[in-house]
């Protein structure tokens, strides 16, 4: 029995022109994401993780081994939910007894999540007597979302969820999944090639290509990174996590508190004190000053501390990791700016952001 | 009972029992060749089709001499106190069983291939067994399928005269269902009688093609292709 709480996934399988060959310890809370690009195997790990394919490995989540060298539980028996890329409700069930499939399939004691709970969350009261070909494709998604929290499984397995949606769905359902992220305490795993929704929904990133893992760690720590591994370039910038602390209405402005330091936000009047937003601060809209200058627009100034100096792959920037207490910035700086300013790593700045997004 | 209502009770009883019992039988044989990539797949779906294209007398032919009382399966069943099969109606009821297979099991085949594979596995991620999974998923999903199945089968027993001939012969109550039934009155220029019996039977089998492919929306569906 191994003890450790997070998920263990070590995985080897090979097709014709397809290897995968994975090994990640991963968190045993929050969301995981499995990004990249179609076709580099993370589908393929998400399926082996829950044993809807085969492969040689080893799989366990919190302590419970799903797989080694000895054992395989079949994916009947294992505790997850999967929501898949196409929603797969049963045709022949209305919404309410493809939810209740799961449901009326895990034992009582076992069952912590019950149906008015996810009929809240995700919004499904009125469709509750559909059939599945009534439902939207959005509508659709959330039922599948639901239908496999009403397991109240161990774990929930996402693959590419938002993917089949158009525009307008997509934007319809993630405030649902936040909420699921929020209110939830079972790690997610979710695999997406979009950047927007990671940054919107991630804590921690598996970058993936061609069957192998090219970079993994927390979502702060990773957009931080001087290599870039995600390959964002004018769009690199760090997602920080904040709570609202202050709203100065008068202003249109919010304060969102971070553990080391605020930051001013543009209201539009939709914010709530005490509300956790998730916020981009962009590379290329934080310059840097040796001293607080008080006689100059910006608002949000913070005391930072110069990590890492890197060449950025455009020719003549330099990308500057900057650390504010304990959360990393990153910052696009001209090569010619650091030379005049003597920027070197461990030097004590200010940093100067000029915006600051809402991640929607 | 009437004489003349007997042979048509007689064909329902078996064309009612075979089709019950061909359910049972088909339905693993058709989930397993539409799911199976066993290499004995192909050699088997050609086994339950042959009944297509062999002569029903050939096939009578065998099953009397198999069943017959120096056959193996006729020495089983006597030494185990069953009796002979041949010119008995349980005779006739496995034989209609051979014959009538692929028209059992080959609309269920074409049904359960139709069912994507991705329902049976969100079935499974939701603590579905495969037992379970067979029948909350497979079994209604597959409905226009099974009932395919039945009609056909139950239609082509009424339908069938060779084997019947082979196996069976013609014993009044016992194995004189309504095809052999014509066949006697023609034999014994009785034409009125094998008018009326004729006409139903075209009756019959009209009505139940046109409910069938009603009911399927495709016609030809799930027969051989």
């Amino acid at each position: 029995m191994n003890d450790k709480r997070g998920i263990t996934a070590c995985f080897r399988c090979s097709y014709p022109g397809f290897e995968l060959d994975v090994n990640l310890q991963l968190p045993g809370q929050g969301v995981t994401a499995l990004f990249g690009h179609s076709g580099c195997g993370k589908t393929t790990l998400l399926r082996c993780m829950a044993g809807l394919q085969s492969a040689d490995g080893v799989m366990s989540v919190n302590g419970d081994i799903w797989q080694d060298e000895k054992t395989c539980v079949p994916v009947h028996r294992r505790p997850l939910a999967y929501v898949f890329q196409d929603a797969s409700l049963f045709p022949h069930l209305s919404v309410r007894k493809n939810l209740l499939y799961g449901y009326r399939r895990t034992p009582g004691q076992q069952r912590k999540i019950h149906p008015e709970q996810v009929e809240q969350w995700l919004g499904l009261s009125h469709l509750m007597n559909r059939m599945p070909d009534r439902l939207s494709g959005g509508e659709r998604q959330r039922v599948a979302i639901a239908r496999a929290l009403l397991t109240s499984p161990g774990v929930l397995l996402m693959d590419e969820p938002l993917s089949a949606l158009d525009q307008n769905s997509k934007q319809d359902i993630m405030p649902y999944l936040e909420t699921l992220r929020d209110s939830l305490s079972m790690p997610i795993l979710y695999v997406s090639h979009s950047a927007a929704e990671v940054a919107r929904l991630a804590d921690y990133i598996v970058m993936m290509d061609n069957g192998r893992v090219t970079a993994e760690g927390p979502l702060q720590e990773t957009l931080a990174r001087t290599d870039q591994p995600f390959g964002l370039e004018d769009d690199a910038g760090v997602i920080i996590n904040t709570t609202i602390g202050v709203i100065e209405e008068q202003w249109h402005l919010a304060r969102g508190d971070f553990d080391s330091g605020h930051l001013w936000i543009r209201s539009n009047g939709n914010l709530t004190k005490g509300q956790s937003v998730r916020v981009q601060v962009l590379a290329r809209d934080i310059s840097i000053a040796l001293n607080p200058h008080p006689d100059q627009s910006i608002q949000n100034l913070i005391p930072a501390r110069i990590d890492q100096i890197a060449d950025d792959i455009s020719p003549g920037i330099a990308l500057t990791r900057l650390v504010a207490g304990t959360t990393p910035f990153v910052a696009r700086l001209t090569t010619r700016s650091v030379e005049t300013l003597a920027l070197k790593e461990g030097q004590q700045v200010w940093m100067q952001v000029k915006s600051v997004a809402i991640v929607d | 009972m009437d004489p003349y209502w007997q042979p048509i009770w007689l064909t329902i009883k078996l064309a009612g029992s075979t089709t019950l019992l061909l359910l049972i039988i088909g339905t693993p044989i058709a989930w397993w060749l539409a799911r199976s990539r066993h290499w004995l797949r192909q050699p088997i779906a050609a086994v339950v089709a042959l009944p297509l294209v062999l002569p029903p007398t050939v096939l009578g032919f065998y099953l009397l001499i198999l069943l017959g009382p120096n056959g193996p399966i006729g020495g089983a069943t006597e030494s185990l106190g069953l009796g002979l099969l041949p010119f008995t109606f349980e005779g006739l009821v496995v034989a209609s069983i051979l014959y009538s297979l692929p028209f059992t099991v080959q609309p269920l085949q074409n049904a359960f291939q139709a069912i994507e594979g991705r329902y049976l596995e969100a079935a499974a991620t939701l603590s579905a067994s495969p037992i379970d999974r067979f029948f909350s998923i497979v079994i209604p999903m597959a409905r226009p399928g099974f009932l395919s199945a039945a009609v056909l089968t139950f239609a082509h027993t009424v339908g069938e005269f060779g084997v019947v001939l082979m196996i069976g012969g013609n014993i009044p109550g016992e194995t004189k269902v309504l095809s052999v039934a014509i066949y006697d009155h023609v034999e014994s220029l009785e034409y009125a009688q094998a008018h009326w019996l004729s006409a139903g039977m075209v009756v019959f089998s009209f009505v139940v093609l046109v409910t069938l492919y009603s009911l399927n929306g495709r016609p030809g569906s799930g027969l051989v292709k």
